[in-house]
């Protein structure tokens, strides 16, 4: 009896903490979009977005309205969708890959991306009708199938998807840099060195509907999936004999999470370090189960993608620094600390 | 006969390594499966528990053919406790005990009181239940296949598979182990090296040779000085009424 009053008390601090984390995250995005170089004051930055909500005229002009409604806040829901997205791609790699270390681009896609991305834009091929954006993504999926086919054909099994992404990361990557290094001229390479690192500029409402819609498409299909990632624990054949078809599993949360991230990447770059440091901030907070570590793991990408690209494109107002570029200084130093706290007892 | 082959081979990359192996395993009986590395004893535990599909031939499920039955379904029938599986999450004992209640729950239902119930019992039939908020990566070896069997029973199943269950354990907790799967009355079939052990606590014996069954029959039967000659190529010395009235097993230095 105790114990089913226990669970019960349990899953009242748990409906607690969702609700905390959520509003933490509206009050983040809320705060954010009040931040940056344009003079305006808290209060019109609200009375734009309530009267795009339809609640009456904010009597704010039309490059105030402009600056909140299509620069600030589809940034900031970007930033928010990214970081939910990129996060969640990094704690389902972790777990079906049983590597500590993967992340959402350990598969290539963000090489792959990087080469659709400067063949569009260095190359000129698509003629003007194929923006950066779709050429990243080509160039993503066609990096992404090319790890498929390759992992499939050297049996599989996680290590083999692993180097075969290496394989193809290191491919894309050598292709991007001879592309560019052979008929970039220095404002082009600016600008794609730019988009590598990952930036959140120039994001619209475009990029947050696309972007949102995959996201949590994604999020729904892994979320049905937690408990055969919850089955992979203790590896493969472990999760089969729990009655887990294994190659299915693995076939579908593998494409998933490559769409996702390459949605993503073409959107705002390669943003890194979220989906590699990210879920490991949430497994500390909430356990190793699925079914909690992913919804958990999304909002805390999210929370922190936010703040992030605020201080990215405010510390050097109105020099902006990449996004990716601040992810990594936050994250490199997390990520010491993960493998300090891994060590193994010498 | 609830888990049996028929004339089942498992051919990898030319090799084979399981070889026409035909086996009947009896309501409630402990079928110990002996043979040197290498003889497709695991190999042949996978095919019994689906994980693998057979090149040819059968594995019988209550005389059903497994190829045929949802992996899910199996995953209800038949458990399986594998050689020292490792993971790097830091799970605790209850966690490693729920996953065997995966099979036995829908896509989004939460964990529900059968389940609670599942994991509590076998927790105490491992006998520990006060350990079940400790950290895995704290238990030792012993603990651990203790856990593996838990969550194994967690699966509820009729059948049980064990992958050398005993390795890497000192004698005592050697002994302590097979006690265990003995105790627990299930239909079982146990991977073992130590030939003393299996005499101990099995019913029957089988041994495998090159993927193929050499010997089969009660401990008496099975355990005899030609046998050991030819399977591991040691001499041995079998008393065949050694202590607690199953044959004890000396080995002598030199060929056989």
């Amino acid at each position: 009896m105790t114990t089913g009053s226990i669970s019960a008390a349990a899953r009242g601090v748990r409906w607690t903490l969702w609700a905390a984390g959520l509003a933490l995250l509206a009050l983040s995005i809320a705060v954010a979009i009040t931040i940056g170089p344009a003079d305006l004051s808290v209060g019109d930055v609200f009375s734009v977005v309530g009267q795009h909500l339809g609640l009456g005229d904010a009597g704010v002009s039309r490059i105030r309205d402009g600056i909140v409604w299509e620069l600030r806040l589809p940034r900031t829901l970007l930033a928010a969708v990214c970081g939910a997205g990129l996060a969640i791609c990094g704690a389902i790699m972790q777990s079906l890959l049983r590597n500590p270390l993967a992340d959402p681009f350990v598969l290539g896609i963000s090489s792959g991306a990087s080469t659709g991305a400067v063949m569009v834009v260095v190359l000129g091929v698509g003629g003007g009708i194929i923006t950066l954006s779709t050429g990243a993504f080509i160039g993503a999926v066609v990096a992404f199938a090319m790890v498929l086919l390759l992992a499939a054909g050297a049996g599989g099994t996680p290590d083999r998807v692993v180097l075969a992404g290496v394989a193809a990361t290191q491919l894309f990557s050598a292709l991007t840099s001879f592309i560019v290094t052979s008929s970039a001229d220095a404002e082009q390479t600016r600008g794609v060195l730019f988009w590598l690192l990952g930036s959140l500029s120039g994001a619209g409402w475009h990029d947050v509907l696309t972007c949102g819609a995959v996201c949590l498409t994604g999020l729904v299909v892994c979320i049905a999936l937690a408990p055969a990632l919850d089955a992979f624990a203790f590896g493969e054949d472990a999760a089969s004999s729990l009655g887990i078809s294994v190659r299915w599993v693995r076939l579908v949360l593998l494409v998933v999470t490559a769409l996702i991230t390459a949605t993503l990447v073409s959107a705002a770059g390669a943003i890194g370090f979220v989906g590699l440091v990210l879920p490991h901030a949430a497994r500390a907070v909430v356990g190793p189960g699925h079914r909690l570590l992913l919804p958990a793991t999304a909002l805390i990408g999210a929370i922190f993608l936010v703040w992030v690209d605020t201080v990215a494109r405010t510390v050097f107002s109105p020099q902006e620094l990449p996004v990716g570029v601040v992810t990594a200084l936050v994250g490199v130093p997390a990520f010491a600390v993960i493998l300090y706290r891994r060590r193994v007892p010498a | 006969m609830s888990l049996s082959t028929r004339d089942v081979s498992w051919v990898v990359g030319g090799r084979r390594i399981v070889d026409g192996v035909t086996l009947d395993v009896a309501d409630g009986s402990v079928v110990g499966l002996l043979g040197p590395n290498g003889s497709g004893k695991s190999s042949l535990l996978r095919l019994l528990a689906g994980v693998r599909s057979p090149s040819s031939g059968q594995v019988l499920l209550d005389g059903v053919d497994l190829a045929g039955i949802r992996r899910r379904d199996v995953a209800r029938r038949v458990a399986v406790v594998e050689q020292q599986a490792q993971t790097e999450l830091d799970l605790v004992v209850a966690d490693v005990v729920r996953l065997g209640r995966i099979p036995h729950r829908s896509t989004w239902a939460p964990e529900g009181e059968d389940d609670r119930a599942a994991v509590a019992e076998a927790l105490a039939r491992v006998e520990l239940t006060e350990m079940a908020s400790r950290s895995w990566h704290t238990l030792s070896g012993g603990e651990r296949q203790r856990v593996h069997i838990a969550r194994a029973l967690a699966q509820q199943p009729q059948e049980l598979l064990l992958d050398e269950p005993t390795n890497h354990l000192d004698v005592h907790h050697q002994l302590d182990l097979l006690d265990l799967v003995r105790r627990l009355r299930m239909t079982s079939v146990v991977a073992l090296h130590d030939l003393n052990l299996a005499a101990m606590f099995c019913d029957r014996l089988v041994v495998l040779k090159d993927g193929a069954v050499v010997a089969a029959g009660t401990p008496g039967e099975v355990l005899t000085t030609g046998l050991i000659a030819d399977v591991y190529r040691v001499r041995a010395v079998v008393t065949p009424e050694g202590p607690g009235g199953v044959p004890s097993v000396r080995f002598e230095p030199g060929p056989p």
